[in-house]
């Protein structure tokens, strides 16, 4: 099957300092991948050059075939492909329900007329209510996003990109700053909005070794901005060695797949 | 946790302009009563009333700029000049005197500046834009003095009385200003100010919103920023050269006061008095501004010291502007109700 993304080579470096070490990877359809690694790894260095954010010093990567190198975040959205943020990244003063209809204002392409009525827009209505059921947030359509939970912002940060209804979606710690329940309730999320919205591919960057055990179908570990395994979860977590590199100074957790299962949720 | 009917209808505070009707409402309000204001109020307060409604369309411009794009412009007294200009030589030097088109001369001309003006300014944000629109303001105001045969420099340039509708009207300046020219500049605040309440709740508008709050976010959600920037700036200039146009007309002068930064300065004034974070509020400033500047300069000398004072416990006290505490005022009372 063709990947939908994949990187040839890619390097990169900030002046002398080298973030990315000749990276290779691609993603196919159906996929959940986990990008892992110890802080400074070059995790979210990776992630902006898959979204062509940063051009890479060397390399390339493709996208449904195509360069992207460049390209630019509007005409990265009308391909297809969409983006979370590491850290918190809404609109505060807007409310969930046009937070979520800026996205799907862009991708019906409902801009060139200044005089068009949104309120009036069944089809952006429908976007938008769509995507609020799926991440839980229709009870919150008329709020805020100020007002929302940490949790609900991170939510609502990624059922923005949700909106846009790419084929690929790119997050860079969803789960970062959230508490451990709710960590586990945004993944289940992830994972059926990925479905219902016929999303086909994730790459998420996730420090959780029971998040990352549980949902993802492959692995890749970067450290010192090369690529130290690129493998499925059963044979991951069988090399004690890989977790300890990968898990570097953080507190140690139980990355161990049936453990993971027996935690409630 | 989700019956979602139920808690929607109840939960909406603060909500931003976008989701509630009330702006429209406000303005009609405003309309309304200065439609009627004819009947009870004397000429001289008439006469101050059609430059509010020149102020007021420029500030309904200013505010896509300030309050929904979050760019604050202090360059804006250039489309006044713009528009005020354009009157001046259409009606005095090329005999031209339909005032309709003297404004599609104005909404074109100020389009033109605009857009490599904007073009120029859009790629800064915050106090770089401010910066390089107050420069280009400098910059127009010295062209007009530098173009003295034409401009008239500090002189200025006579407006000649425009014709409405192709008609022209009896009686001398007062009867022109407080009669029809006073309803047709109300009617272009009323049609300009009803254009612009699409163009805030329209998908665009959103998107300056979005842009305002968060630009980088915005983009990966498919909004072209620069773009979307550009086209804010040219349609607030082409609000400010209609309103240049009716304040032109109704001093009876085009002068270079009113290009000189201090009434940028104004602007802002009026747009924060009245609350830059709501539709109507720059409307209402620029009516509160009209009329203190009236009854401060009558009563005192220092009438720029309490003009200043004023902002200042504005700005401490109430960011929100007029508008803001009406809001305040009628949320409290609907709760006592
Ligand atoms: N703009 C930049 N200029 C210079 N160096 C940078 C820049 N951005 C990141 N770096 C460096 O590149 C390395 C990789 O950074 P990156 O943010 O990709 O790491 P990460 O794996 O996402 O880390 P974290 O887990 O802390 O999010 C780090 O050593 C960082 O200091
Ligand atoms: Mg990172």
């Amino acid at each position: 099957m063709a990947a939908l993304l994949a990187a040839h080579g890619v390097s990169k470096s900030y002046g002398a300092f080298q973030a990315l070490r000749d990276v290779s990877l691609s993603i196919s359809d159906g996929e959940f991948i986990s990008i892992v690694g110890p802080n400074g790894a070059g995790k979210s260095t990776l992630v902006h050059v898959l979204t062509g954010l940063l051009k890479p010093t060397a390399g390339h990567v493709h996208f449904h075939g195509a360069n992207i190198a460049g390209i630019g975040p509007v005409e990265l959205a009308r391909r297809g492909m969409a983006r979370g943020f590491q850290l918190v990244n809404i609109f505060p003063a807007l409310t969930v329900r046009e937070t979520l209809a800026v996205a799907a204002a862009s991708r019906l392409k409902r801009i060139a007329n200044p005089f068009r009525s949104l309120t009036r827009d069944r089809e952006v209505r429908a976007d938008v209510e769509e995507v609020a059921d799926i991440f839980n947030l229709r009870h919150r359509l008329d709020q805020p996003a100020s007002a929302l939970s940490q949790g609900e912002k991170k939510l609502l940060d990624v059922a923005s990109a949700f909106a846009l209804k790419p084929q690929l979606i790119l997050i860079d710690e969803p789960t970062s700053g959230v508490s451990t329940g709710d960590k586990h309730s945004i993944m289940e999320l992830l994972v059926t909005a990925a479905r219902k919205a016929g999303v086909r591919g994730i790459i998420q960057v996730e420090h959780d070794m029971d998040l990352v055990a549980r949902y993802s179908d492959r692995i890749i570990a970067l450290q010192g901005g090369a690529v130290l395994a690129n493998e499925p979860p059963a044979t991951f977590f069988r090399d004690p060695a890989l977790i300890a590199a990968v898990v570097g100074t953080r507190p140690p957790s139980v990355p161990h797949k049936s453990a993971a299962e027996a935690r409630p949720c | 946790m989700r019956i979602e009917t139920s808690v929607r209808a109840v939960a909406s505070p603060a909500a931003p302009p976008l989701s509630r009707p009330k702006g429209l409402w406000a303005l009609l309000v405003i309309v309304v009563a200065m439609a009627a204001l004819p009947l009870i109020a004397s000429t001289y307060t008439l006469t101050l009333m059609v430059p509010f409604f020149g102020f007021a369309i420029a500030l309904l411009g200013f505010n896509l700029l300030f309050g929904y794009t979050g760019l604050l412009s202090f360059g804006h007294a250039m489309f006044l000049g713009v528009g005020a200009y354009a009157t001046a030589v259409l009606t005095s030097k090329l005999g031209v005197r339909s005032f309709e088109l003297v404004l599609l001369t104005a909404i074109a001309v100020s389009a033109l500046i605009a857009l490599p003006v904007g073009y120029l300014c859009v790629r800064y944000t915050r106090i770089f834009f401010g910066m390089l629109t107050l420069a280009f303001g400098m910059l127009f105001h010295s062209i007009l003095f530098k173009f003295y045969g034409l401009t008239g420099g500090d002189q200025g340039m006579r407006v000649v009385r425009p014709l409405l509708f192709g008609m022209d009207s009896a009686g001398g300046k007062t009867a022109f200003l407080t009669g029809p020219f006073y309803y047709y500049a109300l009617g272009l605040l009323a049609v300009l100010g009803f254009v612009m309440w699409r163009i805030v709740r329209s998908p665009f508008g959103l998107h300056l919103q979005a842009i305002r709050e968060n630009a980088q976010k915005a983009s990966y959600l498919g909004v072209q920023v620069s773009r979307t920037r550009l086209a804010a700036f040219v349609i607030s200039a082409i609000y400010g050269a209609v309103g240049g146009a009716i304040l032109a007309v109704s001093i009876g002068l085009a002068d270079p006061e009113m290009v000189y930064w201090t009434q940028s300065g104004n602007l802002v004034f009026m747009a924060v008095l009245g609350g830059s974070g709501s539709f109507v509020g720059p409307v209402i400033g620029g009516l509160a501004f009209v009329l203190l500047h009236d009854s401060v300069m009558a009563a005192t000398q220092y009438w720029r010291f309490v003009m200043g004072a004023i902002l200042v416990l504005l700005v401490i006290f109430f960011p929100r502007g007029i508008a803001g505490i009406a809001g305040d005022v009628v949320a409290r009372f609907r709760k006592g109700s």
